[in-house]
């Protein structure tokens, strides 16, 4: 057993990608992932890859933002210190309602990036994990995981068929650790 | 990619029982103004009833005016295949100005509609009828100035309205870039003048009813609405002509994009609802609380349907990616916010004009469903003229492959 660990296909054209993608597909050997620089249409599908539940998420996010709102505000202004203003109740709910829509936003957007961060393992004084640092240029790039699929030169020959530039072999995961 | 065979010259063909339905929708619109002519006590009523859907009938034809220039701006590809219905409701905009015209004419010209500032003595210090407020604004609000900016705005959405729907028609016989080019420079012109425009068109329309209270946010608040209410009708339509087999290239990515505007808008309409209810219910000054004063005692109602059919509704139905792409949840909620968004003009309108005199019978349900059959009469003549797609439009296979 060889010590590599993914086979790197590195496409210069998209469309090229799309079809080594068919052609290992085609001859059941399973991706581990595919990096392109820019979002591509219909890949997903082709990748069977899983909805994303990032909205269930963003939903969650945003409801517990809602009720933070809501608490502080009720704590503070009806239970713990009321206010006469301008001759409101109390408890005057049209005035809540700003507050709690916006802290809805902030804590959405401060839980998607929070999740975005855990989900890539980008945090300070961490290299980014990257497979090959040209995907996030201008190769569009297949990996295959090389110890799930054994016949390497039946894969080095479908990835060069279906217009590779380039064919990688890769004894780590990710190449930039360092 | 890039391979399709639809056939890019299919026409609607506008016969059977959706012409039938909609000319007897047409029949019971006349029979219900009508009777409201025939009894005097209705004649208020039923003008207000006229203007209402004679608004809402403009509203609608020109925010598809509108869209059509949002999407040449924006350069937008994935509505290309779809442009051919919001152009035939460009194109009824002038029926629509000419009806519009005619009832506030002729509401100006019997005292039915805008009696609030027009009025013998209302500006005559002399008077028993002297109104202080109202002769302060006379200089703004008086017939000929009102009637002009009336003629004036209508005619600028009329003019761009039809010019962006003969562009496209050109660019059908001739091909070429010329014509998109064109339509974004007409489109940059009329939607500054539209943004500019159409708060006077509103305050002048509708708000000018109650002439001793004045919103800022109103002018957004019935933007707000007439466009979000125009992305409903788009969407019925568009669905419908799926359903009868027609405009097979419109998949459910662009049922998704139409429903994301719906809802996006609808919460647009909310916050500025909100936004303008807020500040006056905070600052609680009795020369601006009037306004919901009269809402929330006399149409109390009205005034939480309104909130519950255009924003939970939406919200609700329309949160859920897999909704938008349903045509039948989405036809459902187009169809709840266009009741919904009657609902809004009715009780803006309303207070204004009958005041606790209100009613919900065969006047109001007749006059909409007379201007909905006209709508559809009109829209869908228009439509059965040109083809489906606007066959050279420069971004049409963006559009024929659109994925979300």
């Amino acid at each position: 057993m060889s010590n590599i660990k993914y086979i790197l296909g590195s496409f210069g054209d998209p469309d090229e990608m799309m079809h080594g993608i068919e052609q290992l597909q085609a001859n059941n050997i399973s991706i581990h992932d595919v990096y392109t620089p820019m979002p591509i249409h219909g890949i997903e599908a082709k990748l069977g890859v899983k909805r994303s539940r990032l909205d269930i998420f963003a939903f969650f996010c945003g409801i517990t933002g809602t009720m933070s709102a809501f608490a502080l505000i009720y704590l503070t202004s009806v239970v713990d210190w009321r206010n006469n203003i301008g001759g409101k109740p109390s408890f005057a709910l049209p005035d809540f309602i700003p507050i709690m829509f916006e802290l809805t936003i902030l804590f959405t957007a401060f839980g998607l990036v929070g999740s975005y961060y855990a989900s890539t393992h980008l945090f300070p004084g961490r290299a980014p994990r990257v497979m090959d640092l040209r995907a996030t240029d201008d190769r569009f790039v297949i990996a295959v995981d090389a110890q799930q699929n054994a016949d390497h030169t039946k894969i080095d020959g479908l990835l060069k068929d279906a217009g590779a530039l380039e064919v990688k072999h890769n004894e780590r995961k990710y190449i930039s650790y360092e | 990619m890039g391979t399709h065979n639809y056939n890019l010259t299919e026409q609607f063909e506008f016969a059977g029982k959706a012409k039938t339905l909609s000319i007897v929708g047409i029949v019971i619109g006349i029979a219900a103004i009508a009777y409201g002519f025939s009894d005097h006590e209705l004649h208020e009523r039923t003008f207000a009833n006229l203007l209402l859907m004679g608004y809402y009938f403009a509203c609608v034809c020109m925010s598809g005016a509108f869209f059509l220039a949002v999407q040449f701006v924006a350069q937008a590809g994935w509505s290309a295949s779809i442009l051919r219905v919001p152009q035939a409701m460009a194109k009824t905009l002038p029926i629509a100005v000419v009806i519009l015209l005619a009832i506030i004419g002729a509401g100006l010209y019997t005292h039915n509609l805008y009696h609030h500032w027009n009025a013998p003595g209302l500006t005559d210090p002399n008077s028993s009828n002297y109104d202080k407020l109202i002769d302060g604004k006379s200089a703004f609000l008086n017939v000929p100035f009102f009637m002009t900016r009336q003629v004036v705005f209508l005619a600028i959405y009329s003019f761009f309205a039809t010019l962006l729907a003969k562009l496209s028609n050109n660019e059908d016989l001739e091909g070429g870039l010329n014509s998109y080019r064109k339509s974004f420079k007409y489109s940059c012109i009329f939607l500054v003048i539209y943004g500019f425009t159409t708060p006077i068109f509103a305050f002048d329309t509708v708000m000018s009813l109650e002439a001793h209270w004045f919103s800022t946010m109103f002018g957004w608040y019935n933007f707000a609405a007439m466009w979000v209410s125009s992305l409903a009708t788009m969407a019925i339509i568009i669905i419908l002509l799926r359903k009868a087999g027609y405009m097979p290239w419109v998949n459910n990515s662009h049922l998704h994009n139409l429903g994301q505007f719906i809802f996006g808008f609808s919460i647009f309409w909310t916050y500025v609802w909100f936004a303008q209810f807020m500040l006056i219910y905070y600052a609680n000054m009795p020369e601006e609380t009037v306004y919901f004063y009269k809402r929330f005692e006399y149409y109390k109602i009205w005034f939480f349907l309104n909130l519950f059919l255009n924003f939970l509704s939406p919200v609700l139905l329309l949160m859920d990616r897999d909704n938008k792409r349903q045509e039948n949840v989405l036809l459902f909620v187009s169809i709840v916010v266009l009741c919904g968004h009657w609902i809004d003009y009715y009780q803006m309108i309303m207070p204004g004009t009958v005041e606790q005199h209100n009613g919900f019978g065969f006047i109001e349900i007749g006059t909409a469903v007379g201007f909905v059959g006209l709508f559809t009469f009109t829209v869908l003549t228009a439509l059965s003229k040109k083809p489906l797609i606007a066959k050279n439009h420069p971004l049409l296979e963006e559009s024929l492959n659109h994925h979300l």
